[in-house]
């Protein structure tokens, strides 16, 4: 374990953090923010892996010989997946709010009593 | 015209994705109801004849390789066909072409008449992304589309008519993006120790760093983030609401190819990247799996018997269904595989079908969409004395429930012969006790509904009931139908499940001691 | 430096984002994380992401959440603070798991690993060549995975066409419209402001401009098609603030967003089907033109402008049907 691994320390901290925002809080926004933080580590260590010590940007130089260019690779598969990000990102807001305007309220658990007594209602409707 | 048939017999393995990926925004181009369904109809007719003769062809010259954009791997991106998803791209296809000849008339129903455009669009999106999945032969690759059907079927499921559809797909997106996101990081690990995204090279370059850890932490990723997706006990949380508020024939769709495709990703990375001798001989994952499979196996059919409602039921009856075919893969003995992949097939055939008739149920007794009195339209009391005034509807659902069971001379049964046999093969006979076991558990559930519908009296009703539609009876005929064939004519699904198991197993032959 | 961006993103993320009970507040440390992040990915040599990113994540995503929150709730429900143990077991099992296993792997920055051994070089030396464009992101993005990048342009698109499905029009057919007529009321209040009008408005078509420089210039430099679309998207979003959100539907029309939506998905595609009936695979560049050189760049060209005008018109249509989504009043989400 030398210290050029603190970089991918790091980014495990990141990502404890976004699983026990998933995980603990009942918010499902705040839940989303969560999801949010772990995307963002995975990316960080997509980028930190592609680094090459004394890189510089993967853009060609004119007539430059032993340039050293970090990998492009990861910068692509990133910019993929920040997108997916977003996306994902504006389709739960978009379920959120809509959340919102059917049970008044974003808090899991308030949502879960609410859903209880509808499976009630139902069972008592199913029965007529 | 010729030139056109080599254009498409050149490029067969892309065409089946890429169909279904141009028709989407072309239905929200169309804009008009009933001319956006055509234009899906159409593609994903001609996107299951595509699988069909891919198939075919496969068989007949072996595992085809597709470079995108014409540059060849690592470097570009490659579609790789052989045995075994060339049947999962059929049974997709197939499922897609069925389901969407019963779409209309549920998504008049259920969706709002100004945007079934969209509803068709985020249908055709979803079938892209399995499709994709399914095709891809780079790991990268697999993660955007699972993306693609994640999303779309998030949109999908949210579409149901009860409130609790948005609360259902709200907490699945958070669920699928997790699995998501642990296969990207999977991925990533994968990608840093070997250098290389496609997944035959992985296959090559991972034995060169055995017992490396960052490999088993890879490893570990994936199959969570697979499992997620499968909804493998005790990772299923998503599956029993999402199945059950969706609108009918998005449960139909989905219940009968997402988790498909995720046992697919699976069995594809534990069997050919990562190896039989890495995953199976050194890490043990079937130490892990077997289990849950086991307990998925009894705790779906057992929690289906105290369920009230049809649609819920047969939710948990899925995740029973699901513990099978891991079971089979778990077993990782050639006649398990097998079973496993079979029943891929089978169980998609008649879960879709049994669906179908829920989807023909609720079409008769209105969409619970407004308040809650009329939620309950598919509580077991709404079906009581179906059985003579809906008799199509109710004897599709019996024969499905039979295949459920594994009578014999249904499809049920084929695939419950093999996981026995390769029980057996293993030397596990508590695993076939097992199975046994549950398909006893399952009697008790199909029978509820069976009794249900036959031997209770019909309540007083002002409206009587008819027989649902042919538009929606029909593709629920056909798919109850093929389980019967399929149950009788076992040659063709068992032929291409044991050619697909051996596209999985010759690591280990190789391998092995 | 980079030490020392990673233990502030720790900071936000963990005091910010996971501990704060505001949620608007939360939604301004996540666009601080996304903007140290972009820094971070600077320092990495990674400038193409750090563009996506501060635009994505400190720009469209805030956005978006401020408009969430506007529709919902501000803050959390308060209750007592405690650690939830469940998940902290497994959170640290999955951390000391992911530990374990990155005592394999290869250090940071080290030439040696195999990513910068095994597939890189090839595209380090030979697709200054083959693709064509200085900026080796752009060739491998739009050309060597092309079929990614068209992926991630449907992976938008679906997005959209969810939003679309879930906050189109009014509610469930049957229930009458119980919403106050908010729609413009953001931009009503912006209008009122005269140093953000003063001081915005001269620059929006320079914003207008800028994105169509960043769309034009990926070859060279860092960006394309996604980060012009979202530029593009910020100048529109900073328009309606200005002028009011019916100024920007009428340009704007909800069939005209979903037009261009659809539009640039079927530009990319059409460019692969285009490709095949010349004989080639699909998305295969080479046989655009009859020089492969000149056919990739055309093709990068028309796949970059399908990005673009899906992720402008997408980011516009999700902004107008979240900003225009008016409050539904207090009484009927009571009884509803």
């Amino acid at each position: 374990m030398g210290p050029g691994l603190y970089n991918y320390w790091m980014v495990i901290v990141l990502m404890m953090t976004g699983l026990y925002v998933v995980l603990a809080r009942p918010n499902l926004v705040k839940k989303i923010m969560g999801v949010t933080i772990f995307q963002m580590s995975v990316i960080m260590l997509y980028i930190t892996l592609g680094k090459v010590a004394g890189g510089t940007a993967p853009i060609l130089i004119e007539g430059a010989e032993d340039v050293a260019y970090s990998n492009p690779v990861p910068h692509v598969l990133m910019l993929t997946a920040i997108v997916v990000g977003i996306a994902t990102t504006a389709l739960g807001l978009a379920l959120a709010i809509r959340v919102y305007e059917e049970f008044g309220t974003l808090e899991d658990d308030e949502i879960r009593d609410a859903e209880i007594a509808d499976a009630m209602a139902a069972e008592a409707g199913g029965a007529d | 015209m010729s030139h056109l048939i080599s254009i498409v017999t050149e490029n067969l393995p892309m065409l089946q994705v890429v169909l279904p990926m141009l028709a989407a925004p072309l239905c929200v181009v169309v804009h008009h109801r009933r001319a956006t369904w055509w234009v899906a109809l159409v593609v994903t007719w001609a996107s299951f004849a595509n699988s069909v003769a891919l198939a075919r062809k496969v068989y007949l010259e072996g595992p085809l390789s597709y470079f995108v954009g014409g540059w060849e791997p690592p470097w570009g991106i490659e579609l790789r066909i052989d045995e075994l998803n060339a049947f999962v791209l059929c049974l997709v296809s197939a499922i897609c072409a069925v389901v969407l000849i019963a779409a209309p008339r549920s998504f008049d129903q259920e969706v709002e008449s100004d945007r079934h455009h969209l509803a068709y669009a985020a249908f055709l999106l979803c079938m892209t992304g399995l499709m994709g999945i399914a095709s891809a032969g780079d790991a990268f690759n697999v993660f955007v589309f699972l993306e693609i059907s994640s999303l779309s079927s998030y949109g999908l499921i949210a579409l149901g008519p009860s409130r609790r559809a948005l609360s259902s797909a709200l907490r699945y997106l958070i669920v699928g993006t997790l699995g998501g996101t642990f296969i990207l990081l999977g991925v990533g690990l994968l990608y840093m120790s070997t250098g290389t995204l496609n997944l035959v090279d992985l296959q090559q370059r991972i034995p060169a760093s055995d017992g490396h850890r960052t490999i088993v932490v890879a490893m570990v990723c994936v199959v969570v983030g697979a499992c997620i997706k499968l909804a493998l006990v005790p990772l299923h949380g998503w599956l029993p609401d999402a199945y059950t508020f969706a609108p009918s024939v998005v449960t139909a769709f989905l219940a009968a190819t997402a988790t498909k495709v995720a046992f697919y990703v699976l069995a594809r990375f534990l069997f050919s990247v990562f190896g039989v001798a890495s995953s199976i001989d050194r890490f043990h994952v079937d130490w892990v799996l077997l289990p849950l499979a086991l307990v998925a196996m009894v705790y779906g059919a057992a929690a289906a018997i105290f369920e009230r409602d049809v649609k819920r039921m047969l939710a948990y009856s899925s995740l029973s269904q699901i513990g099978y075919m891991v079971v089979g893969l778990a077993l990782v003995t050639k006649s398990g595989l097998t079973g496993g992949i079979v029943h891929l097939v089978n169980h998609g055939l008649m879960k879709c079908g049994l669906f179908l008739a829920i989807a023909c149920v609720v079409l008769r007794f209105g969409s619970p969409h407004l308040g809650v009195q009329r939620l309950g339209s598919t509580h077991l009391d709404r079906l009581r004395g179906l059985g003579r005034s809906m008799p199509w509807t109710s004897a599709a659902f019996v024969l499905g429930g039979l295949s459920m069971i594994g009578v014999p001379a249904t499809v049920g049964f084929v695939s419950k012969w093999y996981l026995v046999l390769g029980a057996f093969e293993a030397g596990k006979w508590w695993v076939a006790a097992l199975i046994l076991f549950s398909s006893a558990l399952a009697i008790a559930y199909v029978w509820k509904v069976v009794e249900v519908l036959y031997f209770a009296d019909p309540p007083r009703r002002e409206d009587e009931v008819g027989e649902a539609p042919w538009w929606v009876l029909g593709p629920t005929w056909v798919l109850v139908g093929a389980s019967l064939v399929f149950g009788v004519w076992t040659a063709p699904t068992v032929r291409m499940a044991s050619a697909a198991a051996e596209v999985l197993l010759p690591a280990l032959a190789g391998a092995g001691p | 430096m980079d030490v020392l961006l990673f233990a502030f993103l720790v900071a936000t993320a963990v005091w910010g984002v996971s501990r704060l009970r505001d949620l608007f507040a939360a939604t301004m440390m996540l666009s601080l994380f996304s903007l140290l992040s972009a820094g971070l990915f600077m320092v990495m040599d990674a400038v193409d992401v750090a563009f996506t990113e501060a635009s994505v994540g400190a720009g469209i995503s805030t956005v978006l959440l401020l408009s969430t929150l506007s529709l919902t709730h501000r803050r959390e429900k308060r209750r007592e603070r405690r650690l939830d143990p469940a998940a902290l077991v497994l959170v640290f099992a999955v951390g000391a798991l992911l530990l374990w296993g990155s005592q394999d792997m290869p250090a940071y920055g080290d030439p040696q690993a195999p990513v910068h051994t095994y597939m890189v070089p090839r595209f380090l030396e030979q697709s200054g060549e083959e693709v064509g464009p200085p900026n080796i992101v752009t060739s491998v993005l739009a050309s060597y995975r092309g079929y990614d990048t068209f992926g991630e342009a449907t992976v938008v698109f679906t997005a959209a066409v969810g939003a679309l499905l879930l906050l189109t029009g009014l509610r469930r057919r049957g229930e009458a419209d119980s919403r106050e007529p908010g729609g413009d009321e953001q931009g009503v209040r912006m209008r009122g402001n005269v140093i953000l009008r003063v001081a915005i408005r001269p620059m929006i078509p320079f914003i207008l401009m800028f994105a169509l420089y960043v769309q034009f210039h990926g070859d060279y430099g860092p960006g394309g098609g996604f980060q012009a679309g979202v530029i593009f998207a910020a100048g529109v979003i900073l328009a309606a603030l200005i002028w009011g959100l019916h100024r920007v539907r009428e340009v704007f029309t909800p069939r005209a967003l979903e037009l261009l939506i659809a539009g640039g998905i079927l530009l990319y595609g059409s460019v692969g089907v285009v490709a095949m009936v010349r004989g080639g695979n699909f998305l295969d560049y080479d046989t655009l033109a009859h020089d492969p050189v000149h056919g990739q760049h055309l093709g990068i060209l028309l796949v970059e402008l399908g990005v673009g005008i899906t992720v402008a018109s997408v980011m516009i249509a999700l902004f107008l049907l979240f900003a225009g989504r008016g409050r539904r009043s207090p009484s009927a989400v009571e009884s509803g």
